[in-house]
């Protein structure tokens, strides 16, 4: 597989994800914000994490007018696969090729942490790995989590399967992280090729870092 | 011209740093406080001397950059 990592000012996780997808055997382009062209031949795109812009205005507001973002969205709604991880999914909601907004968390804090998840949907592009209802543990790191949408939005993500992952407890009971709308930590779009979730799955990808969970989901895009 | 422009989460949109102040003013002892909103305020100098024109190009910045209308209203003040 053929990777394609974003690179803008103020991004900080493009070598974790370049290391994760090279680790699982994939190749990877670093693409940089001021490219109008994405690489040729590329089997998925990843938004990762960071502070684009200094999360000047509203986290990822800036990054999203950016030329590669162009290059992305045409890619997407061609039907290429998008992920986007942490400020990635924030980038990609401000871009509209997801639904909702990530506001401010509850608490105000920055919270990092390792977060246990409930995988909601299995039916799709990345978590065809995972099983639906397994608890994955993966680290969380962000200040802007708190997912909002509308009541009837919800109603829509959730008659299409577009709810990805939810915060829960080790049982995997629902529990309040960071004040989303019903717990909500990953989303996808209505075709379920672009996907956006605020927890790391680059960074558990072994032992040493306290779990190997990012395995599963990051191998999904292999299928 | 100036524009003054106001962003703040919408009505219904649960406003986290709002509550927090609202809280702190509360335990200060500022009775009578029901609801504390925080938003931004973006100042923004224009060329022209024409107001409808400034209030439809500020109009258009808060669209599509200034305000995320997903969780966001803004209002506009054009000032000579």
């Amino acid at each position: 597989m053929k990777v394609a990592v974003l690179r803008f000012p103020g991004t900080n996780c493009e070598f974790d994800t370049q290391y994760a997808f090279e680790k699982l055997g994939h190749s990877v382009d670093l693409v940089w914000h001021e490219d109008k062209n994405l690489p040729a031949d590329i089997d998925l795109v990843v938004v990762p994490g960071g502070f684009s812009y200094g999360d000047y205005l509203r986290s990822g507001s800036i990054a999203r007018f950016s030329p590669v973002m162009k290059a992305v969205t045409a890619y997407a709604n061609d039907g290429g696969k998008v992920l986007g991880i942490c400020n990635g999914f924030q980038i990609l909601t401000e871009a509209g090729l997801l639904p909702g907004a990530l506001k401010r968390n509850n608490n105000l804090h920055f919270i990092s942490k390792h977060q246990t998840l409930r995988v909601e949907n299995v039916d799709n592009a990345f978590l065809n790995q995972c099983e639906k209802g397994e608890v994955l543990n993966i680290p969380i790191a962000h200040a802007d989590g708190n997912y909002y949408i509308d009541d009837e939005g919800l109603k829509e993500l959730e008659a299409n399967n577009q709810v990805l992952l939810r915060y829960c407890d080790k049982d995997g009971n629902d529990t309040v992280v960071n004040g989303s709308v019903t717990s909500i930590a990953g989303v996808c779009n209505r075709d379920k090729n672009v996907f956006g979730l605020m927890p790391h799955p680059e960074r558990a990808l072994e032992d040493i870092l306290g779990s190997v969970d990012g395995v599963k989901m990051l191998k999904g895009f292999e299928a | 011209m100036t524009a003054i422009v106001n962003v703040y989460l919408k009505e219904g949109v649960l406003d986290p740093q709002g509550k927090a102040a609202h809280h702190a003013l509360d335990s200060l002892g500022f009775d009578g406080v029901s609801d504390v909103r925080i938003g931004k305020q973006v100042v923004i100098e224009l060329d022209t001397d024409d107001k409808e024109k400034a209030q439809a190009e500020v109009k258009e910045m808060c669209e599509t950059l200034l305000a995320n209308t997903v969780i966001e209203d803004y209002d506009i003040e054009i000032k000579a």
